[in-house]
């Protein structure tokens, strides 16, 4: 069943990949307010023109 | 002095994936209604092997998930993406590279797979030139993804976009090592892991195709059309969070939970069960999130055509995540494993909550890119009741068989023989709920009206012109009727307002 450990493995490193992404993501700020971002995507600027 | 700065979303693009979401919708599920047929009638199968019921499946199968859902997931990355980060997409060319790379692999399948011309893993049929195709037009769609990221004008990741980059990662992960070929022609490979490594590697990829190409994106587009559409912030949004990290943590080890009782070692296959079962918490997190968004709009759920859509598949995202870690219990998949237990556990997933985001994303969507309203209301509404009576019409008689089965499977006599020992004997017993499973094509209904929505956008003007308002009344009358309205703006319309709308 070598496979096992080597799936073990990938999947560690994704989970590892993920976690440092998280602590990136809370070291930076990017959760210190959560609130107002939920509402901030409800406003759209306006459209001037389609392409 | 500083001037204000201006650039323009690529709406055009987000058209092209939403015309491409609906076409191929309409042709995945018409073939999914083709084989449902074929299972009460084995004639339909013509004594073609190229339509025969082995072939088509996987057809079936592909359409769905990487032509319907894989183009409505960019429908939706493209137009939400561009919006929360206040930026273009990074490259015009790589979007396009995406959208035309994309639909021609889809074509290729539809041409190899009724060839015959498959790898034998499931969801992962395609054979290794189209796998490397897959690989390259996934990575532009990840460059052009990271670029825009990098470029935005808005320092915070939206909890959509989280999605959207674990979306990315994990299936560039899990094609890579689910397609792990040895070529020995231009349209023949061999997996390098064979047995029951081979079938380990296949359901850790299997699984996780479902986790974050059928789940993750969808959650992505959830956080981001639901909110618009009910024109409210998400409940909680430090709950869409934890959602979030939560979800990415556990999902990755569920995958045995597809190999109960098989020769996988037992420790492996309880890791599967725990995990799956630890899932419970941050999908039920994240579908009373979705719900309570609605929280005090419950009114204009009722009427608005949209919210409805959303409703039914944010709870049908519950119904099969706690129907999903249930089926992993071992006691359970002892009953419901091969049977049509489990097809009925998917179709509620694919059709509820795939298929209803779907539709009510691009309700709300289309009007948007194409500066005008939805065409009609009622249409929506009444495509809105179809497909929730498909899916009942769907779900329902394959419990029923999935059971008859199971029951039918283990029943023996006093001697100690297996009562139905023929296998063909719970085939015909089953037959009247496969008949039922082909009502619930109905399904496939919205679709249409989709269509209609889009093409009567053309006659919109024109729309204005229809005379008078007919009155309930007999066909003949609804004939003169349709004549009535039938001018510039076209039989289509007159035929429309009279018979179909039934004022
Ligand atoms: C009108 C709509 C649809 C009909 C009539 C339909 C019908 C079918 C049929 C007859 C099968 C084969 C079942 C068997 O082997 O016993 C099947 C399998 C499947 N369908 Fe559909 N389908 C529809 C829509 C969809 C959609 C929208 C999706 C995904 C988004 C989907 C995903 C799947 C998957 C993943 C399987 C394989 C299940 C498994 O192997 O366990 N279907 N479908
Ligand atoms: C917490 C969430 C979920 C868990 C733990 C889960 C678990 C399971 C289990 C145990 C099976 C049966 C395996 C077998 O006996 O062969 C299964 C099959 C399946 N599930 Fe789920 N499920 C979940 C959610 C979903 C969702 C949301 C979807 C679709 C959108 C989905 C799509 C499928 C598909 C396509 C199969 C059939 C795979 C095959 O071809 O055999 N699942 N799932």
């Amino acid at each position: 069943m070598t496979v096992v450990f080597l799936l073990i493995l990938v999947s560690l490193v994704v989970a590892l990949g993920f976690l440092a992404a998280f602590l990136w993501a809370v070291r930076s700020g990017q959760y210190d307010d959560d609130y107002t971002p939920s509402v901030r995507i409800l406003f759209d600027e306006k459209q001037t023109e389609n392409d | 002095m500083a001037q204000v700065e201006k650039f323009h979303y690529d709406n055009a693009i987000v058209r092209n994936f939403a015309y491409a979401t609906m076409i191929w919708g309409l042709v995945g599920m018409l073939v999914g209604l083709i084989i449902a047929l074929q299972l009460i009638f084995p004639q339909l199968n013509l004594g073609i092997a190229e339509v025969s019921y082995g072939r088509l499946r996987p057809l079936h199968t592909n359409a769905v998930i990487f032509a319907f859902v894989g183009n409505g997931i960019f429908t939706g990355v493209y137009y939400s993406l561009q919006r929360l980060l206040k930026a273009r997409m990074f490259s015009k060319v790589l979007s396009n590279f995406h959208f035309w790379g994309w639909q021609a692999i889809i074509v290729a399948a539809a041409l190899t797979l009724p060839l015959g011309l498959t790898s034998l893993h499931e969801y992962a049929e395609l054979e290794w030139p189209i796998d490397l195709a897959i690989a390259l037009v996934w990575i532009g769609f990840g460059i052009n993804m990271f670029g825009t990221i990098l470029k935005r004008r808005e320092n915070h990741l939206y909890v959509a976009i989280w999605f959207y980059i674990a979306t990315w990662v994990t299936v560039t992960v899990l094609h890579v090592g689910n397609n792990l070929e040895l070529p020995v022609s231009a349209f023949k490979s061999y997996p390098v892991f064979a047995g029951v490594q081979d079938a380990l590697i296949q359901w850790w990829y299997g699984h996780n195709a479902v986790a974050f190409f059928l789940t993750t994106p969808y959650l992505g587009l959830m956080y981001y059309f639901l909110p618009k559409a009910a024109n409210r912030p998400v409940y909680s949004y430090k709950l869409s969070i934890i959602h979030f990290w939560a979800l990415i943590f556990i999902y990755i080890w569920a995958g045995p939970h597809h190999l109960l009782y098989t020769s996988l070692p037992d420790w492996a296959q309880s890791l599967g069960t725990v995990f799956s079962v630890m899932l419970i918490a941050p999908s039920w997190g994240g579908m009373l999130n979705g719900l309570l968004t609605l929280r005090g709009a419950w009114d204009r759920v009722r009427q608005d055509p949209i919210l409805k859509f959303m409703v039914v598949a944010v709870t049908a995202y519950g119904m099969s995540t706690f129907e999903g870690p249930m089926l992993s219990l071992k006691s359970v998949n002892a009953i419901s494993h091969f049977t049509d237990w489990t097809i009925g556990h998917v179709h509620i997933g694919a059709l509820g909550w795939n298929g209803f985001l779907t539709f009510g994303m691009l309700y709300w969507l289309i009007p948007r890119l194409f500066s005008t309203k939805l065409y009609s209301e009622k249409l929506a509404n009444t495509h809105f009741w179809i497909g929730t009576l498909g899916i009942m019409f769907y779900a329902i008689p394959l419990y029923w068989a999935g059971w008859t089965q199971s029951l039918m499977w283990k029943e023996f006599t006093p001697d100690g023989f297996l009562k139905y020992g023929n296998f063909l004997e719970t085939v015909t017993q089953i037959l009247p709920m496969y008949a039922m499973r082909v009502v619930g094509g109905t399904y496939i209904w919205p679709e249409i009206s989709l269509w209609y929505t889009i093409w009567s956008r053309r006659s919109a003007p024109a729309r204005s012109l229809a005379t008078k308002q007919p009155k309930r009344l007999h066909w003949l009358a609804r004939m003169a009727c349709t004549k009535a309205n039938t001018g510039t703006a076209g039989w289509k319309e007159g035929l429309f307002k009279c018979f179909y709308l039934r004022p």
